[in-house]
């Protein structure tokens, strides 16, 4: 039992150690970057999950924690301010800044849950990157909606990721780099959240989801624990606002917009609130799929002709269909959490 | 002997309305005391009040000799002053293990804990052939020992239980019941809120009785059982 679970960690661990080498040589870096993106939208959904699938807040905001991290790290690493920090100092600091706007959003919003929650998140989300899009008068700090550009490529010590690199005789391409790098951040994110989960803080935040009279009676000091799920949540989210950053070169508040949100929250719920597994399935799922669904285009000249419905309608139809479907065959998501699919098929 | 818990002049308002007012009570350590009244007389909110679940506005609480109103809520139930709240509140979707864990979270990780939980499932044999289980599954008066048991990996010094027989059948009241008896025959002091005025007198040393968030008379149980404004209000 112990030696076949070795053994699937050991296929897994070299499937993904492969993955981009032959994404790249098969589809092209265009997948391979696809694949980086996914991994981004892994990190993001894990640290969702923690507010939504854990503590049972819903967070329609949650691009704001990327938003904060992404302009920490493109402010601090680029001409802008001349200033070229390192990225051992900016993603903790992207973390930590937006654990702190967590902190921020959550102490007025402790009383409120569900839809009027949602709002406030939604507002919140809102106003970060109408900040972030007017912050340039009458002092410049955020570069207004140009954005931030020129923005310093992540860099481990000596060895720069913005830079194709020879190793026995391999060439490992720019994307590949970003990709091994994003791996790491999602392993780490995933280990974090298992042993959240199963902890004692785990337990409170279940218990707070599920009564939080009952929590508050138990002695649980529910106040600190929201504040607690909202800020490790956010952290994940300026950790990958930090990546995001260093990989594009490129900021705007343009990248940061209430659709972002939905999008992620989407990949928690269909993936299985809850479940690390369910949601890093759905982040990558929804990430991927969309992609894939532009070859719909020249798949229809090939088969019929003549372009019928134009990729990009196609995409939006398929997914709305995809989303509708789910919510009523299998609300639980695809990989849900025990507890939940518990309470939805008693 | 001084009183394990003193209230006096307790007042708590919800917005405008007064739901107690100028509520004064004592219980002695060791003792059971039961607070009985009609529907919205105030009881529960007596009882939130003294968890620190909903703020008093007037009056002090002191309980083992300290000023509670002071105190959030998490912090008195470190000190032992535990509540069971009205309509079970079990967390459904967590296992009944888990849900009895969730009792002992404000002492931390103690080594002896596994042996308290032994000890509970002592008490209430049908929880440990459960204990994987989601607490949802059980039965009202499943649900209901599972709440009283898990106030008791709390430790407590004070057992406060809020209509421990609401909408459970006869038979199974008695044994919730039947376990509250045995929970007292450890030591632990009691204050049961109930609408079930009968059973609660009998098995109660004093009772305060609560009507429209006054305490209108206060006397040994054994006395309200006899005294006739009582027999005609609550006991049918």
């Amino acid at each position: 039992m112990n030696r076949l679970r070795m053994l699937g960690l050991a296929a897994a661990a070299a499937l993904l150690l492969a993955l981009p080498f032959i994404t790249d040589a098969t589809l092209g870096h265009g997948w391979v970057r696809i694949l980086d993106f996914a991994l981004l939208y892994v990190l993001l959904a894990l640290g969702l999950n923690i507010v939504v699938g854990y503590a049972g807040l819903l967070d329609l905001g949650y691009v704001a924690f990327f938003a904060v991290g992404a302009y920490c790290y493109g402010l601090l690493a680029s001409p802008h301010f001349d200033l070229h920090w390192p990225l051992w100092v900016l993603l903790p600091m992207g973390a930590m800044l937006a654990a702190s706007f967590g902190v921020l959003l959550g102490t007025p919003t402790l009383g409120l849950r569900g839809d009027y929650l949602a709002i406030v998140t939604l507002g919140f989300g809102e106003i970060i990157r109408i900040f972030l899009n007017n912050l340039n008068t009458p002092v410049n700090i955020t570069n207004g909606p140009q954005g931030v550009s020129l923005i310093d490529p992540l860099r481990i010590g000596p060895w720069s990721l913005g830079q194709v690199h020879h190793l026995a005789g391999f060439d490992i391409p720019i994307v590949v780099n970003i990709y091994f790098l994003f791996l790491l951040g999602v392993l780490f994110a995933i280990l974090l959240s298992r042993r959240l989960e199963h902890s004692r803080i785990g337990r409170a935040w279940a218990a707070i989801r599920e009564d939080e009279i009952a929590a508050a009676s138990m002695g649980l000091h529910t106040r600190n624990l929201k504040l607690l799920a909202f800020a490790m949540g956010a952290s994940f989210g300026g950790l990958s606002g930090g990546l995001f950053a260093g990989f594009q070169g490129f900021v705007s508040p343009e990248s940061f917009t209430l659709q972002e949100s939905v999008m992620i929250l989407c990949m928690v719920v269909l993936g299985g609130m809850g479940n690390i597994a369910g949601v890093v399935l759905g982040a990558v799922l929804l990430s991927v799929l969309p992609e894939a669904l532009r070859a719909a285009g020249s798949l229809q000249q090939d088969l019929l002709g003549h372009v019928w419905v134009d990729p990009s309608n196609l995409r939006m139809l398929l997914f709305g269909l995809a989303l509708v479907l789910m919510m009523l065959l299998r609300p639980e998501g695809l990989l849900p959490a025990r507890a939940r699919q518990r309470e939805l098929h008693g | 002997m001084t009183a394990l818990l003193q209230v006096e002049g307790l007042g708590v308002h919800y917005g405008g309305i007064e739901a107690v007012a100028r509520l004064d009570l004592e219980v002695r350590q060791g003792e059971r005391v039961t607070l009985i009244g009609a529907n919205g007389a105030g009881k529960s909110s007596t009882l939130k009040a003294l968890a620190g679940l909903v703020a008093a506005s007037a009056g002090s609480i002191r309980y083992d000799g300290t000023d509670m109103r002071a105190l959030p809520a998490w912090q008195r139930v470190g000190r032992g002053l535990c509540l069971v709240p009205e309509g079970r509140g079990v967390f459904s979707r967590l296992t009944i293990e888990e849900n009895l864990l969730m009792g002992a979270y404000h002492r931390g990780s103690v080594p002896q804990l596994s042996r308290e939980l032994d000890h509970i499932y002592g008490l209430l044999p049908r929880l440990h052939e459960r204990r994987h289980q989601a607490a949802g599954t059980l039965s009202g008066g499943e649900q209901q020992m599972l709440a009283i048991g898990r106030a008791l990996m709390a430790r407590p010094r004070l057992l406060m239980l809020d209509e421990p027989s609401m909408g459970l059948a006869p038979l199974m009241v008695e044994k919730v019941f039947e376990v509250i008896r045995n929970i007292v025959a450890e030591g632990v002091t009691l204050l049961l809120v109930e609408q079930n005025a009968r059973l609660a007198l009998e098995m109660c040393d004093r009772a305060y009785v609560m009507e429209s968030g006054r305490i209108v008379l206060s006397d040994s149980a054994a006395r309200c059982l006899d005294n006739p404004l009582v027999r005609a209000a609550y006991l049918g």
